[in-house]
C-alpha cells in the first residue's frame, strides 16, 4: 500500500463558536488524486486551508508526510496551493510569477531559468515568459498558477476549485489535462470542488462532505453505485429516493412498504422489522411496463417526456404525488403522458439506506436552527 | 481595443449641457480665467508705481534667474522633499494598520484622521506655535521639572516649519496609501506565504510593489501643496522665505505683479509636470 501523505486526525474548525469542520479523519495516500466534494459551506475549502496553513486548527492534528504541522506557518509547509482566483502577482510577468517560490529558496539563477522553462512547457505556455497576468485569458492564467505551484515540487498540491471561473468547454479540457499532469508527475493532488461531475471524472477517490463531516470516501464508482447515505445518493448524480419501512422479514429477504405500494424480496441484511429506510434508485435503472411485474407493486402515471439530446427523461408520478425520474434511451417507444404504468427495476441496482443517521442530523439541525 | 461608437450628429445636446454646464461655467470663471489672467500678467511689464503696464515682455521671467530667488526655490524643493519623505515614513505603518482593521473601526480611525480638517489650518498651527514656543507648554513643563534651565528654541526654526508641514499634509499621504493597501487581494498575500515567503519577504516582494501607486499619489499630494504653502513658514519659520512666501512678497511687498505671476506660472507648470509623471506611473501597472 502507498504511504500516507496527509493525515487528518479529529480535525475541528470553529469560526466564532460555529463548527465549520466537525472532527474529520482523512488519509490521503502518496500519488493519489483525492477530491473533497460538497456544496458551498460544507467545510471543504476550510479543510484545504487548514492543510495549507492559512487557517489554524481548532482541535485535532494534521500530519504531512508523518510530520505534525501544528504551529507551522504556510511558508514552512511543503505544500503549494492553486487558488480559485489564480492569485497571480499582477506586478510581475509570467516568468517572475513562476520563479517566485524558487527565488525564495535561493536557487541559483541558471537553475531557476531551467525550471521555469520546464514548468512553462509542462502547461504548454512556452514563449509567455514576458506576459503580464492582465494580458492573459482565464485558462492561461490558471495554467500559470498551476505551473507556479508545481515548479516548487511540493509533496502535495492543493487545488481550491481551480476551474470554477472557466467556461464549461475549457473546464472539461482542463480537467483532462490536470488529470494527465497528475498521473505523469505522480504528485499527490488534493482537489476541492462542488462540481460532482468534475469529481467523478478526475478523482482516484472522492470524499463527500456535508455540514462539516465526511459522509463517504471511496472511488467514483463506489460512491455512485453504493452511496452510504441519503445525502450522498442525492448529491452525486440523480436518485429517486423512496421513504419506506420493513413490513416483514423472511431471511435473507424482506418486504418494504411505501405509502403507495411495496417491493418484495429485497436483501434483508442489516435491517429489522418495522425499521424505516430509504430505497434509492438511479433514473437510468428505472423501467416501466404496462403489465404487472413480480415483486414490485409500484404504480405511477406518466406525466411528461423531456427530450435531452442523448436521452429522453420521463417523469412518472406516484399516487402520493412523489415524482420518479426515469432516463430512457431515445429510441425506446414511450407511453402516452397520462397513461398508468408499473414501475420496476433490477433489484441489484437498488440502494437501501438506513434513516437513523439522517434523522439524527435533522433533529440536531432543527434544534440548532431553533 | 476600443470599440468605435457610431456618432449620432443629430443627438439632443440639451440634457448633457444642463448637467455639465454649471460645472463648466464654474471652472471657466473661477479656474480658467484667473489662470489665464495670471499668465497674461506674467508676460507684461512692471509699471513703475507697482501696477501692470500692458506691454509684452519676458522681463519678469528673466528677473527670476537670480541667485537670491533660485536659493529660495531650491530651499522650498528640499523642504517639500523632506516633508514628503517623513510623511511617507510616518503614514505607511499607520495606513497598514488601517487596512487591517475591521470596517467599523477603520471608518472611525479615518474619521479621526480627517477630523482636524474641519478646523481651520491657521488655528491648528497657531495652537502648535503656542505649545512649542519659548514660553509654551513644553518648555514650561520641562523647566518646572528642572530638566532644562533655559527654554529650548523650537518655534521659528526650520524644524518647526518641517513639523508644521508634516502635520498639515500627513492625511494626504495616509489616505491614498490606505486605499492602495486595502485594494490588495488577500489571496495574493496567501499565495506569497504559500510559495515560501515569510512576512518580511512578502512585504518586500508583494505588498510594497503593489502600493507603489499609492506611494506616488501620496507623495505628489504632499509635495505639491508643501511647495506652495506660505502660511506654515510664516507662522513657524525663522522669517526665511520659501517659494510661497516669495510669491506673496512679490505681489504684496515688492508690488512686482509680473514677477509674482511668472513664479506662479512656473509653480503651476511644475505641478502639471508632476501630475503627468504620476499618471504615467499610475498607468504603468494595471493593478486592478
Amino acid at each position: 500500500m502507498h504511504k500516507v501523505m496527509i493525515q487528518l486526525k479529529n480535525v475541528v474548525k470553529n469560526f466564532e463558536n460555529q463548527e465549520v469542520v466537525k472532527s474529520i479523519n482523512l488519509d490521503v495516500y502518496e500519488g493519489e488524486f483525492l477530491t473533497l466534494l460538497g456544496a458551498s459551506g460544507c467545510g471543504k475549502t476550510t479543510t484545504l486551508r487548514m492543510i495549507a496553513g492559512f487557517e489554524e486548527v481548532t482541535e485535532g492534528e494534521i500530519y504531512l508526510d508523518q510530520e505534525n504541522m501544528a504551529g507551522k506557518p504556510p511558508y514552512a509547509r511543503n505544500v503549494n496551493t492553486v487558488f480559485q482566483t489564480y492569485a497571480l502577482f499582477p506586478h510581475m510577468n509570467v516568468y517572475d510569477n513562476i520563479a517566485f517560490g524558487l527565488v525564495e529558496k535561493k536557487m541559483p539563477k541558471k537553475e531557476i531559468k531551467e525550471k521555469v522553462s520546464q514548468a512553462l512547457e509542462m502547461v504548454q505556455l512556452q514563449g509567455f515568459e514576458k506576459r503580464r497576468p492582465s494580458q492573459m485569458s482565464g485558462g492561461q492564467k490558471q495554467r500559470v498558477a498551476i505551473a507556479r505551484a508545481l515548479v516548487n515540487n511540493p509533496k502535495v498540491l492543493l487545488l481550491d476549485e481551480p476551474l470554477g471561473a472557466l467556461d464549461l468547454k475549457l473546464r472539461k479540457q482542463m480537467q483532462v489535462e490536470l488529470k494527465h499532469l497528475q498521473q505523469k508527475l505522480g504528485i499527490t493532488f488534493l482537489y476541492v470542488t462542488h462540481d460532482q461531475e468534475e469529481a467523478l471524472t478526475m478523482s482516484d477517490r472522492i470524499a463527500v462532505m456535508n455540514h462539516g463531516r465526511i459522509e463517504q470516501i471511496g472511488s467514483a464508482q463506489e460512491i455512485y453505485e453504493h452511496p452510504a447515505s441519503r445525502f450522498v445518493a442525492d448529491f452525486i448524480g440523480e436518485s429517486n429516493i423512496l421513504e419506506g419501512y420493513v413490513t416483514s422479514i423472511d431471511e435473507p429477504y424482506m418486504t418494504v412498504s411505501f405509502e403507495f405500494g411495496q417491493i418484495d424480496h429485497l436483501p434483508s441484511s442489516g435491517y429489522v422489522k418495522e425499521e424505516m429506510l430509504y430505497v434509492s434508485i438511479r433514473p437510468e435503472n428505472v423501467r416501466y411496463s404496462t403489465e404487472p411485474v413480480p415483486d414490485f407493486q409500484l404504480q405511477g402515471i406518466i406525466k411528461e417526456h423531456i427530450y435531452a439530446g442523448s436521452a429522453i427523461r420521463t417523469i412518472a408520478e406516484l399516487p402520493n404525488s412523489q415524482e420518479i425520474k426515469i432516463t430512457n434511451h431515445p429510441e425506446q417507444t414511450l407511453p402516452e403522458p397520462g397513461s398508468s404504468v408499473y414501475l420496476y427495476w433490477n433489484k441489484d441496482k437498488t440502494v437501501l439506506l438506513h434513516t437513523a443517521g439522517d434523522k439524527l442530523y435533522d433533529l440536531i439541525e432543527d434544534a440548532v436552527l431553533k | 481595443m476600443k470599440a468605435i461608437k457610431p456618432v449620432n450628429k443629430h443627438r439632443n445636446l440639451l440634457p448633457i449641457t444642463c448637467m455639465v454646464g454649471p460645472t463648466g461655467l464654474w471652472l471657466l470663471f473661477f479656474l480658467l480665467f484667473p489662470l489665464a489672467y495670471v499668465f497674461v500678467i506674467s508676460v507684461m511689464t512692471r509699471s513703475f508705481y507697482g501696477g501692470v503696464q500692458w506691454v509684452f515682455s519676458l522681463e519678469s521671467y528673466q528677473s527670476l534667474v537670480d541667485s537670491k530667488y533660485l536659493a529660495i526655490i531650491w530651499r522650498s524643493i528640499v523642504m517639500a522633499f523632506q516633508t514628503s519623505v517623513i510623511c511617507l515614513i510616518v503614514a505607511y505603518p499607520f495606513a497598514y494598520l488601517l487596512s487591517k482593521m475591521r470596517p467599523v473601526m477603520k471608518g472611525f480611525c479615518i474619521l479621526f484622521v480627517m477630523l482636524p480638517f474641519w478646523i481651520n489650518g491657521l488655528i491648528r498651527l497657531d495652537g502648535w506655535a503656542n505649545i512649542i514656543r519659548d514660553s509654551g507648554l513644553i518648555n514650561t513643563i520641562l523647566m518646572r521639572l528642572g530638566i532644562i534651565s533655559r527654554p529650548i528654541t523650537m518655534l521659528k526654526t526650520n524644524g518647526a516649519v518641517l513639523f508644521g508641514m508634516v502635520y498639515t499634509f500627513l492625511p494626504y499621504m495616509i489616505l491614498p496609501l490606505q486605499t492602495s493597501l486595502s485594494k490588495i487581494d488577500p489571496s495574493l498575500i496567501e499565495a506569497s506565504h504559500d510559495l515560501g515567503a515569510g512576512k518580511f519577504r512578502t512585504f518586500v516582494r508583494v505588498i510594497f510593489p503593489l502600493t507603489l501607486p499609492g506611494i506616488f499619489s501620496g507623495t505628489i499630494q504632499v509635495f505639491i501643496p508643501s511647495l506652495g504653502a506660505f502660511y506654515i513658514a510664516d507662522m513657524m519659520g525663522d522669517n526665511k522665505p520659501f517659494l510661497g512666501n516669495l510669491i506673496k512678497n512679490l505681489f504684496q511687498g515688492d508690488r512686482n505683479w509680473p514677477a509674482g505671476a511668472a513664479l506662479s506660472v512656473i509653480l503651476i507648470l511644475f505641478t502639471l509636470a508632476a501630475l503627468k509623471l504620476y499618471s504615467k506611473i499610475g498607468n504603468m501597472d494595471d493593478l486592478a
